[in-house]
């Protein structure tokens, strides 16, 4: 039996390869999207505002599965036709920049109105305001719960097995539908995905710890 | 862009996504119930509990949450079978794997708020007398309850959603619906549109009764 | 020191200045010139607008109707009659003529008490990097801080905290210094750190508004007293005729018996 799992383990190293690949895809893109969006939330004219807060709520709203199925099987019927890889990231994409937009509301929120009004009284103009006082103090506030968010990118990625594509997940799936070894493999898979996402709740946790101004 | 929507085909199998809603929303309901249960003990035993206890509803709390719920689906489901002799259904696989799955997100809603109880309501429960199991259930619990609310129903509603994932293993719940509408009639985008509306619907009518609940409780007696 | 400002050219001319929130008027047709060198306090009770017309000067807050001019230019409207607003630039260049002492300090907790007073003159000023560092050297020094230069806020105590923030407010070189309520948010064993500071600052000639409920500083300090009420100015002249305490006002009289008890 561990014969047979040990034959299999490149095989499961590429799927966790692309497992990884697909979550840091996922995880870039949204933080460009979610960022810009954010921003739109927080400081857009009102039409733009009430596009995001839609997007945000709805993507939200629904199980990450449906959004799944409904970019891959939904965007060849209205004629547009991806990869299913690229299918699969431009959903959790999706999904994940809606978080990324709340983290960064939150964040922004939480800067006191005074750091904004300090800013405006030495004669920041709206760029300087952001570039120089709310981001890099929003940043801060920012960082911990989008990395403790990455695991969601993580764990959500196992879902495109189900599009066909040979992540960590199915590929787990293929050699246990060869082997019969189910229940060693499943394990395996699941210490895997723990390694990864336990390993950057612990960094979170870290530069939570890093990131405090004030120290008491 | 040449597709036309129509919903005629998804309002004739309409039966499979209400059906499917309704089964979505027990699964959530059963699991969840369980899940608190799991919660609750398991916060209350952490709380005052030595190091090794802790360590292994630790262990347990940062396992479930770092894993894939989908993993964890086909564990209970295809993996366990092959090395304890039981039968079960999808159905009852998929509840019992959720079940654990919100005990160990309850865990840390409910430990977090028995934590957060001030200091000074144990102590005037001890100064009039209060017995520990007494001020478990007439302190500590109601000002925790007060305390977790807001965290709760977000979980609730995140629990709710992850039934989606029961349609891996052919529980015909909502998700599951929905694909099998798009292979038998593809009107795709109709049924997506159609089901992302039912999951919002109900997601925020949730939301809202249980801030409903949040207000009552937070003003009852 | 100026004391009179009637007949000097006033370099802050609020005019018939009046606000609304909804239906509260917090500014009612309010009129106030000040002339340079001059140190102006506004008191009064809470409530009386006397924070939101400092505000106004730095257009932190915008205003119904009437005009504040500082050196003759509109400070949020453009200039030339129509009340339109100044664009984000223009109105970045106007808030840099006036500093502003803020009640809880508001300093970039991000940045080093150095960072704070550097930030505007790099970015709005155009100062070098060098250049800046030189001036905040300089006034952390006039502050009583040189040594706090590369300390954080955190690190610092509410009245150092407070110098910091009037450092960084007065090396941008200001027309006028704006102070709103500046040790009302500190220990009272603090309180005489800051205003060493302002006392010095109004020696050197800076022309101040300040808003206070420091009766025996504003006595001391001021060139004239403002005092507020329900809006309006309802007394104004030199602190001893302000302050007297046979004021035919029964507003300021009950204002300031208040303080009497504790502060004279």
């Amino acid at each position: 039996m561990l014969g047979q799992i040990a034959y299999a383990l490149p095989f499961l190293a590429e799927g966790f390869a692309l497992t990884l690949w697909v979550s840091l895809l996922v995880v870039v893109l949204s933080l460009i999207a979610g960022v810009i969006l954010g921003v739109g939330l927080v400081y857009g004219p009102a039409p733009l505002r009430w596009a995001v807060r839609i997007f945000s709520d709805t993507i939200r709203g629904i199980p990450i599965l449906v959004l799944i199925f409904f970019v891959y099987y939904g965007l060849p019927a209205v004629g547009v036709h991806l990869q299913s890889f690229w299918a699969a990231v431009l959903a959790l994409t999706l999904f994940k920049t809606a978080q990324v937009v709340e983290y960064l509301r939150g964040a922004v929120a939480s800067i006191p109105k005074g750091q904004s009004e300090a800013a405006m009284a030495i004669g920041l103009t709206f760029r300087q305001r952001l570039a120089y006082v709310i981001f890099p103090q929003a940043f801060r506030r920012f960082l911990p719960p989008w990395i403790n968010g990455v695991t969601d990118a993580v764990k959500g990625s196992a879902l495109v097995s189900l599009l066909g594509i040979t992540d960590l997940m199915q590929a787990i799936n293929q050699v246990i539908g060869r082997t019969y070894e189910a229940m060693p493999l499943y394990i395996l898979g699941a210490l895997l995905y723990f390694a990864v996402n336990y390993a950057l709740s612990y960094a979170s946790r870290r530069l939570e710890q890093r990131f405090t101004f004030i120290r008491e | 862009m040449g597709y036309t929507l129509n919903f005629n085909l998804i309002w004739r199998h309409f039966d499979k996504l209400w059906g499917g809603l309704l089964l979505s929303l027990e699964l959530a309901v059963i699991s969840i119930a369980i899940g608190i249960v799991i919660g609750l003990v398991l916060a209350v035993w952490y709380v005052s509990a030595g190091r090794v206890v802790r360590g292994v509803i630790a262990a347990y709390v940062e396992f479930i949450r770092n894993v894939p719920l989908i993993l964890l689906v086909y564990l209970v489901f295809y993996g366990l079978p092959t090395v304890i002799d039981v039968a079960y259904s999808a159905q009852t696989s998929f509840v019992a794997t959720l079940a654990l799955y919100s005990g160990a997100y309850l865990v840390e809603v409910f430990r977090s708020g028995l934590e957060a109880v001030p200091r000074g309501q144990i102590d005037a429960g001890k100064a009039i007398g209060l017995t520990p199991w007494q001020r478990l259930i007439h302190v500590r619990l109601p000002t925790m309850m007060r305390i977790t609310l807001p965290a709760l129903s977000n979980t609730f509603i995140s629990l709710f959603k992850d039934t989606s994932v029961a349609s891996v293993i052919s529980v015909p719940e909502l998700t599951y619906g929905a694909q099998w509408i798009n292979f038998n009639t593809f009107r795709i985008v109709e049924v997506y549109l159609v089901v992302t509306a039912m999951y919002l619907v109900t997601g925020y009518a949730l939301l809202f009764a249980l801030r409903l609940v949040e207000r009552w409780y937070r003003t009852a007696r | 020191m100026a004391t009179s400002s009637s007949d000097s050219p006033a370099l802050l001319d609020i005019a018939e200045v009046s606000k609304s929130f909804g239906s509260v008027e917090v500014l009612r047709s309010v009129s106030l010139k000040v002339a340079k060198g001059e140190v102006v306090t506004v008191i009064g009770p809470s409530g009386s607008g006397k924070t939101t017309l400092l505000r106004c000067v730095n257009f932190l807050e915008s205003y119904d109707s009437g005009s504040i001019r500082i050196d003759g230019r509109e400070v949020g409207f453009r200039d030339g009659g129509a009340r339109q607003r100044r664009s984000e630039h223009d109105l970045a260049a106007m808030r840099a003529e006036t500093g502003m002492v803020f009640q809880s300090f508001n300093l970039f907790p991000h940045l080093t008490a150095a960072g704070n007073i550097m930030l505007g003159l790099t970015k709005v000023r155009g100062k070098s990097k060098s250049e800046a560092r030189a001036i905040a050297e300089h006034w952390l020094g006039r502050v009583g801080l040189a040594h706090k230069a590369d300390s954080l806020p955190a690190e610092l105590s509410g009245g150092q905290q407070q110098r910091v923030g009037i450092a960084r407010a007065v090396a941008m070189e200001p027309k006028i210094l704006l102070l709103d309520e500046i040790t009302s948010a500190l220990d009272p064993e603090l309180v005489g750190e800051v205003l060493a500071v302002v006392r010095s600052l109004a020696e050197d000639g800076m022309t101040m508004v300040m808003v206070t409920h420091e009766m025996a500083f504003a006595r001391d300090a001021s060139s004239r007293i403002v005092f507020m009420a329900d809006g309006g100015v309802s007394a104004v002249g030199p602190p001893k005729e302000v302050l007297a305490a046979e004021t035919t006002n029964e507003r300021l009289r009950s204002f300031l018996a208040r303080f009497r008890a504790s502060q004279f």
